[in-house]
Parts: C-alpha cells; structure tokens; sequence
C-alpha cells in the first residue's frame, strides 16, 4: 500500500503537471494589426546578408524613432526550420524572418505561427505587383499569403575551369547539356585525375537535399513541374525516373561522391561541378575559377532559358509580433525598389520582383556573371505549398537514397513507393 | 442531577475536540511525517522532480494517446483522444523497427566490448605499471572531450582515404565505414565504445580499490594464473559495479542520438545507423508530429526500465 505522504507528493507533482499542461495566451490579432512600435527581425547568418540587414535596419531606425527595429541573425540549429518552429511553439519568434523556407511555411501555418499577409490594407497587391503573376505560386491553399516571396537564387551548374583544362575539356561551352553528355564529361574528370568526383551533392538523407541534386534536375526535364501538383506527385513518371536512372549512373560509376564531406567540396577542388546559386559566387572568389552551365536534360534543352529550382528564401510575418502595424511597414520598406536593388548589389541574389534585369540594368552590365542568373529568375519553380510539406519532401528523400545514392532497390520501384506515400500525406491520410 | 450531568457533558466535548485534535495531527504527521521540516528541506528536490521529470513525461503520455502537434502559444487546435492509435502507429512503421533492430546490433558490440575492454584495462591500470598516472589520463581525454570535436576526427579516420581503409588496405569495406549499410551501426558501437572506456574504467578501478588483496595472495599461493585470478576473483569482486556499466551502457544504446546524428549524417546509410531517439526529434521536431514521437518515447522509457528491473531481479538472485 502506498503510504500518505508518497500519495501527497505524487498528487503535488501530478498537480504541477497538469496545471503546467495549460498553456500560455497568445497575441491579440485584432488590436496587434493596428498597433506600432519597436519591432525584432531575424534574418540569415550569411555574411553579406548580415550586412544587407544591418544597413537596411539602420537606415530604417534613423527616420523612425518610435519604431526602432532590432535585426539579429538566426539562431544557430541544424536547419532554420527548425529554429523557427521551436521559437513559434515557445512564443519567442520576431516580428519578421527573413529566411523563411517556402516549404516550411505550411507547417508554420498550422501551427497557427503566421499572420496572413492580406490582413494589411492593400497587402495582397502589393505582393502581386511587386513579384507579378509568379506570386500566386506562394499562395497557401486557403488562398492567402503567409509569405512575401522575397528572393531565389537559381540553382545551375557551377564547374570548375582549371580542372575541366585539365581534363581537356572546354572550359567556355563544356559538353553538359544532355545526360549523355554530362555523363562522358564526367568519366573523363575523373579518369583524368582532374578531380576526384564529377561532382558531389550532399549524400545526407536531410528532407532538403533533393533540393539540391533531384528537384532542379526535374524541373529541367520537365520544363517547370513541381513535385506535387493538383494534390498528386508527379514524379512517378517517365521524366522523374529519367533524372533518378542519370543520377544513379552517376554514383554507380562513382562519378558522384556518397560520403559525408567536410565542408565543400567544390570549393576544396574535390569535384570539379557542383549545383548552387548565385549566392556562392562571393564564396568561390579567389578560390574557384568557374564557369556556369545550365542544368542537363535527357536530349538536350531548346529553350533559351532552362527551367530549375529557385532556393527561394521568403519573409513571413509571425503570431507573437505585437505591433504588426509597424511589421508590415518596414516589411514594404526593406522590398522597395531601392533596398531590393541593394540586396542585389550586396549579397548577389535575386530580388523577386518583376523586371529585375531592366530596373537594375548598371548592376548587371558592370557584373555580367550574375546575367545568367537574372535570366533563370523569371523561370524558376518552387517547392509544392502543400500540407505535411516536410514529410513530403523527407519521404522522397528516404526512397532517393535508398535507391539513387546506395543502390539498394530500383530507382523505379522506389519512387512509386514514395509517389503513393506522398499521395497519402498530401491529402493528410498518412500521417504518423 | 444537573451537576453530574454537566461535567459528563463538558467531558464528552473535550473527548471530541481531543479527538479532533488527534485525527488532525494524525493526518499532519503522516502527511509531513515526524519531522515536517523535512518536507521543507525535501521541496526543492521535489520540484525538481515535477518540473522536469513528471511533468515532461505526463506531457508526453498525454500526447501520445491525443492528436497532437505544436502550436503557437494561445492556440487552440482540437486534440481528439485516439486511444492507442499512434502506438500502433510506431510499431507497424518499418523506419521505427529498423531503429530497434539498429539499437540491438549497437547493444550486442558495444556492451559486452565496454564490459570486457574496460576491465581489463582497469586491472592492468592498477597494477604497479609504469606512467600509470598518464595512461589513466589518456584513457579519460576521450570521455571529456566535447562529442562533436571527437566526431569530426572519426569523420576523417573512417572516411575512405581516412587511416582506418589505409591500414586494412584491400580488406577495408566498400563502400567505406559510415555510408555501408552493414558497417555504419558496428562503426557507431565501436565509437561510442572507445569514447566512454575513460568512464567505465574509473569505475572500475574504484571497484577494485575495494577487492581484499589478501585474496589475490591466497590465489597465487593456491598456483592460480593471472587469468584465474581475473576470473576467480576481480570478476566476482567487481560485479556490483558489472551490472551498474552493463545498464549505463544499455542506456546509453537506448539514447544514441549524437552519433548517428553527426557521424552518419541522420542515421543513414539508409536509416541503416538511425536510432529510435533520432527518430524522436526527426518525426517530433522536424515533421511537427509529437504525438508519434512520445509514443515512440514511451515504448523506449518502458523498454528501459524493464531491462533495468531483469537485472535487478537477476542482481537480488545471484546475492
């Protein structure tokens, strides 16, 4: 029998449990939307963005003294996503986020971490005409916009000059275009002892690295498909296992590096390709020599300009900002034509904003190396908005290194798998 | 009449209000017990106890019998009761019998290695041998160096031109240790093995502080070997302490979560290295599915503490 006192202490400790189950209150939407006042921005820990940031909030604090905004650089984690969805749960996000992952922003939105946009005077407009028609892509499925898609950075194929000399390969327009192609370039790398692998995209099984090898892949081949459309997965078809058997060759021959890498190696001169945006380029100055190429296709691209994956990253508003009024002010003041043009100059990505090419024509003349990357912008795609978002994105990657990357099963029998998983978990059947 | 009467009227209301008394100091000394200042110098600990063990493990049961996932604060979401759905859940999910299975291999290699190896050298670090001192420190530089330092020089030892494929040459696997799926959970055990020896073997050298040497001498004289001596008498003599780094070790397999986080890359290759706390934070914090992961939680809790209680219950047998 238990005795009184370890009854009494039990009851205090299940007391305090309970009472601790209650939860904290939340920020009033109604008298927050109207207020003004001092304001918390994050934005990403990338250098030049630091100082894209800093500069911008600066400029803002001067001519609003009763609306000081305070900018810090995210916390540190293994993914921003998760950061983010920690600090929503616990109540402590900012006002703003500059480093908002599209395919983040369903969960955030469930978790009821995100203010609609729209709840501003004129807010849907001022997205649509910033960004143009390309914005309806960032609209969530109860049509509202719970982001403000600020930039992409278009990913292409970045390679190595002094390695494809080496190689004796053309170094100003390397065969790269079809798989077949890419594919001989490769063997000819490697077996050249040029580089040690054609190239080398993250092995990890973290949910966005198909980000970074499948997706702009797909988009290519496709011409502009998402992974999901119209509630179904599209991959599970004749274009998706075209990119997955190219990929697969290229880990089978060992063209393509498996293992856990240290830092990066294209930089390091490890492989002599990688697939990344402009934001690099400030990385690889003085490191690399490269040269850009866009994507391979299964026969080749006609298009002028080859479809690939933006690695958008977007501002989202969030539910603990009690002055959302000033939020929402100095959201349209840090994407005006004159901080967008900034940002570009500074960090080298692209504004999402209409025209970019002719409003920032002196930029582009006076550095031609991110001309092609202006170019892609207007023809990127971006991760399905779509429910259980992360879990889509985790349970292709599962079956993508199962098969792509090990080899384990066929690449065909394991995307199909993946394709019905993924039907389930955009309609929320088949969730854990 | 009156006056008989009234004094046995006062008495049965002092009788009450005595026994009123009595059953209230009753219930306070069996609350408080004899010395209710106790419970003061008690409550710190005690609310140690309910803030970050009862209550986190309430949570987490009531999670996993709900719908649940994390919201912003003030946020009301309906958490309908499922019952034992999302423990259904966990136990059909092939991802979470992967996990155990990897747990089991991890158990088989690093328990017994950490066992054995650290008794050895623990026996060989108490003997009169020379720079015993820096040898007892070496063996403890691993322990106390932070995990992720430790990670990144075994990231270089196994990686395929790292000193490990250079040594075993043509024998090394292919592919090579963290991304084969036979060799990335072996590769984890022998790591977590080799960085807790310092641990283990401080233990047992105060374990064998405590062994009469008196008995080491009788052997001897008795004709025993090293090796019978070993076994005759530092096994038995260390046993408490046996059991106690048998159930550190065997939970220290069942919250594997840095290593296969950081060496292997979030458990691959292909789930090949993921442990079911990995597994916790990827469906609980990554994919915003609590519930799931407090059920997974929950199962790995009682899977702990039965594990714990065979080897008391063996322990009080073998005493």
């Amino acid at each position: 029998m238990i005795k009184p006192r370890t009854r009494i202490a039990a009851a205090l400790v299940l007391t305090l449990g309970v009472a601790a189950c209650g939860g904290g209150g939340g920020v009033s939407a109604r008298t927050a939307t109207d207020a003004y006042g001092p304001i918390t921005i994050w934005y990403s820990n990338n250098a030049t963005e630091v100082a894209w940031g800093e500069q911008m909030v600066a400029s803002w604090n001067k001519g609003h003294p009763g609306q000081q905004v305070s900018g810090q650089q995210i916390p540190a984690g293994q993914s921003s996503e998760e950061v983010i969805g920690a600090a929503i749960t616990a109540g402590t996000e900012p006002c703003l986020i500059y480093n908002t992952s599209p395919a983040s922003v369903p969960d955030f939105e469930k978790q009821g971490g995100l203010v609609p946009l729209n709840d501003f005077p004129g807010g849907a407009a001022y997205i649509e005409a910033r960004t143009g028609p390309g914005a309806s892509v960032y609209k969530s499925p109860d049509g509202l916009y719970y982001q403000l898609p600020w930039k992409s950075n278009p990913v292409m194929i970045f390679y190595n000059k002094k390695e494809f000399a080496k190689a004796g390969i053309s170094t100003t327009n390397p065969p790269l275009s079809t798989y077949s192609q890419f594919l001989a370039t490769a063997r000819k790398l490697v077996s050249s002892g040029a580089a040690k692998y054609a190239i080398y995209p993250s092995p990890s099984s973290e949910f966005f690295e198909a980000w970074y090898d499948f997706y702009p892949l797909y988009a290519a081949e496709t011409g502009g498909k998402q992974l999901v459309e119209n509630n179904k997965a599209t991959f599970d078809s004749a274009a998706g296992q075209a990119v997955a058997g190219f990929w697969r060759q290229l880990y089978a021959q060992n063209l393509a590096g498996d293992e856990s890498y240290n830092g990066d190696p294209f930089a390091d001169g490890t492989a002599a390709m990688a697939i990344v945006g402009p934001w690099a380029i400030a990385d690889y100055q003085g490191v690399v020599d490269w040269g850009v190429a866009p994507l391979p296709t299964s026969q080749g691209n006609t298009l002028d300009t080859i479809p690939t994956f933006s690695d958008a990253k977007n501002i989202a508003m969030y539910a603990s900002c009690q002055n959302r009024a000033t939020a929402w002010d100095f959201l349209k003041y840090s994407t005006s034509v004159a901080e967008d043009g900034k940002l570009l100059a500074m960090t080298g990505q692209m504004p999402m904003r209409q025209g970019i090419q002719q409003l920032y024509a002196s930029y582009f003349k006076a550095n031609p190396a991110y001309t092609e990357f202006a170019a892609e912008a207007a023809h990127v795609i971006e991760v399905p908005i779509v429910p259980n978002s992360v879990e889509i994105w985790q349970a292709f990657r599962n079956a993508w290194s199962d098969s792509v990357i090990f080899g384990q099963e066929s690449p065909d029998k394991a995307l199909g798998a993946a394709a019905s998983q993924i039907n389930q978990l955009v309609t929320g059947n088949g969730e854990p | 009449m009156t006056s008989t009467a009234a004094p046995r009227k006062h008495q049965s209301g002092g009788d009450e209000s005595a026994a009123k008394e009595s059953t209230a100091r009753r219930f306070g000394r069996a609350a408080l017990g004899r010395q209710p200042i106790g419970m003061i110098f008690g409550a710190p600990y005690l609310l140690f106890i309910a803030v970050l063990f009862a209550y986190p493990l309430g949570l987490a049961v009531y999670m996993s019998l709900h719908r649940y996932y994390f919201t912003a604060p003030g946020v009301n979401v309906p958490r309908p009761w499922v019952g034992l759905s999302n423990y259904d859940a966990v136990f059909s999910d092939p991802a979470v019998r992967q996990a155990f299975l990897n747990v089991l291999i991890f158990l088989v290699i690093n328990v017994p290695l950490t066992v054995a190896v650290s008794l050895l050298l623990a026996t060989a670090l108490n003997a009169a041998i020379p720079f015993r001192a820096f040898f007892r420190t070496s063996f403890l530089a691993p322990y106390v160096t932070a995990s992720v330092a430790m990670i990144g020089v075994f990231l270089f030892i196994l990686s395929p031109t790292g000193i490990a494929s250079t040594v075993l040459g043509p024998l090394a696997p292919v592919p090579s240790w963290l991304v084969n799926q036979n060799w990335a959970m072996p590769s984890i055990a022998l790591y977590v093995t080799w960085k807790g020896l310092g641990f283990y073997i401080l233990l047992y050298l105060a374990a064998l502080q405590g062994v009469p040497k008196e008995l080491y001498e009788a052997a001897a004289m008795d004709g025993a070997s090293w090796w019978h001596r070993l076994l005759s008498v530092t096994v038995p003599g260390v046993r408490q302490v046996t059991t106690l780094v048998t159930l550190l070790a065997v939970i220290t397999g069942a919250n594997l979560f840095t290593e296969p986080y950081l060496l292997t890359d979030g458990g691959g290759p292909n789930g090949k290295s993921a442990s079911p706390v990995l597994q916790i934070y990827q469906t609980g914090i990554e994919q915003n599915h609590p519930d799931f992961a407090s059920a997974l939680g929950i199962i790995l809790v009682i899977g702990v503490l039965l594990i714990a209680g065979i080897q008391q219950l063996v322990q009080r047998r073998q005493a």
